[in-house]
């Protein structure tokens, strides 16, 4: 079975001062993984997940999906299997109906629909009840946005989602139902990268850890 | 029908009048008085001269002489058009003189080929003015338009990496900036249209009167010239707009947020 992701030379460096972000890199992640990577701040961590999410264009080394190449046309394509969820969540206008449904608005979901029923059933895991739902977006808590934006990814289905500290700047409360969907999430064919300053959640939700330091990735 | 000819007499008595500008800003005290004069004398130094050239140019009425005014005007038009915004990129200044022209050369080789029928086409009495305030109104909009969507993308980062990161494309991600961007571009233009005649009378129509030209004739030519302003503001807009989207945006579907810097 080959590794869902992997990384030959991955490496990234910064336009404007030419300072490594991150060394080149060699990285596989397989199904089942749930990886957990610490770091101190600014050690290239959130540039790494971000290099795997392909949203930085990377300076040098390749990305392969499922051993294959990843060409230009295929990222879209390649981000419904690969899905990243930053720290802070993004939210357009509207309800939270609304934003659990844009996705299906983008070619890449043609033709699947919304499910409002395993809308529902994931805020449900989260403890929210079905009439979240149709809660403003404007009224959310920080915790509950991205408690939407988790189940705005989750009801995709994607084989591997990068997380990027997504409980860094929650209530304890909050932090508890994301790691509780994400670990409802995980199963035999999935996997995930999880960024954490946190070491015990890092030994809660991981199976396999790694640190970040200055650019480098280490066992 | 003959117009009052005015002396350098009567222009300086209607250049006194920026004298209540002055006394306006002196006792709000806006500490607008510098800008006040040297705006007056630039409007007056800058008129005459362009009074100049034209004289000039409708004596030597050739090809060779009023294309490359007609270059320069499209030129300062587009220098004009990237000079807005709190940031920029690499490659604005290009995007927004290649916008310019492109939009109102195009609009107008169709107003003066096409509707107008001027013959020959560099014919500087019509050539120069329609260019004119097709650019004066197309760099509006492109300036409008590239520093709406230079803005919304940069206050949208969030939304723009969220939808692309959901697998969206980068033209979904950029899709609803592109199109506050357009509206904006577009919308002075439209307003302008929704009043003209009513609240306002254009610069063209209100001085081929002055001229003695008939109303009606001053009319028909201010509309198709409101039309031509309009078709090419819109295509300026949105010409920028795809440039700037270009620019910002790889062919992998990411976007080069560290391509916009703020302005110095």
């Amino acid at each position: 079975m080959p590794a869902l992701i992997e990384t030959r030379h991955l490496s990234r460096v910064d336009s404007v001062g030419h300072t490594t972000l991150l060394a080149p890199t060699d990285f596989a992640l397989h199904a089942g993984e749930r990886l957990t990577i610490v770091g101190p701040s600014g050690s290239g961590k959130s540039v790494f997940l971000r290099a795997l999410a392909l949203l930085d264009p990377p300076d040098s080394g390749e990305l392969r999906w499922l051993a294959e190449p990843v060409g230009a046309q295929q990222i879209p394509r390649y981000r419904t299997h690969v899905s990243y969820l930053a720290q802070r969540p993004a939210m357009v206008d509207g309800t939270v109906a609304d934003n659990l449904k844009l996705p299906f608005t983008l070619k890449a979901f043609q033709p699947r629909r919304f499910d409002a029923d395993l809308a529902s059933r994931l805020l449900d895991q989260a403890g929210k009840p079905a009439s979240f739902l149709d809660k403003a977006v404007a009224d959310l808590s920080g915790g509950e946005a991205q408690i939407v934006a988790l189940v705005r990814v989750l009801q995709l289905a994607p084989h591997v989602i990068l997380f990027d500290e997504p409980t860094a700047a929650l209530d304890p409360q909050s932090a508890a139902a994301v790691e509780h969907l994400v670990l409802n999430w995980a199963e035999p064919e999935r996997a995930l990268v999880w960024v954490t300053h946190d070491r015990d959640q890092a030994r809660r939700i991981g199976n396999r850890h790694m640190t970040m330091d200055q650019g480098v990735l280490q066992p | 029908m003959n117009y009052q000819s005015l002396s350098y007499l009567d222009l300086a008595i209607a250049s006194a009048l920026i004298l209540v500008n002055g006394v306006l800003s002196v006792l709000l005290r806006l500490q607008l008085e510098r800008q006040l004069l040297l705006a007056g004398i630039r409007t007056v130094v800058q008129l005459l001269a362009i009074g100049y050239v034209l004289g000039w140019v409708f004596q030597h009425a050739q090809w060779y002489v009023v294309l490359p005014l007609m270059c320069g005007m499209t030129l300062i038009a587009g220098f004009s058009a990237s000079g807005r915004g709190e940031r920029h990129y690499r490659g604005l200044l290009v995007d927004s003189v290649v916008s310019v022209w492109l939009s109102s050369w195009l609009v107008t080789a169709i107003g003066l080929l096409v509707i107008l029928r001027v013959r020959p086409w560099y014919e500087p009495q019509y050539a120069i003015p329609i260019l004119g305030m097709i650019l004066g109104n197309t760099l509006t909009a492109v300036s409008l338009g590239m520093e709406r969507m230079t803005r919304e993308l940069a206050a949208q980062r969030g939304q723009v990496e969220m939808i692309l990161s959901l697998g969206g494309t980068r033209w979904e991600a950029a899709r609803s900036a592109a199109a506050q961007a357009v509206r904006a571009g577009m919308l002075p233009t439209l307003n302008q249209m929704t009043v003209v005649g009513i609240v306002s009378l254009p610069g063209m129509m209100t001085g081929q009167i002055l001229a003695g030209q008939s109303p009606d004739e001053a009319v028909r030519y201010q509309i198709v010239i409101m039309f031509l302003i309009a078709a090419s503001s819109a295509l300026g807009t949105v010409c920028a707009v795809l440039l700037t989207f270009g620019r910002l945006f790889s062919p992998a579907h990411q976007f080069l947020a560290h391509r916009l810097v703020a302005r110095r």
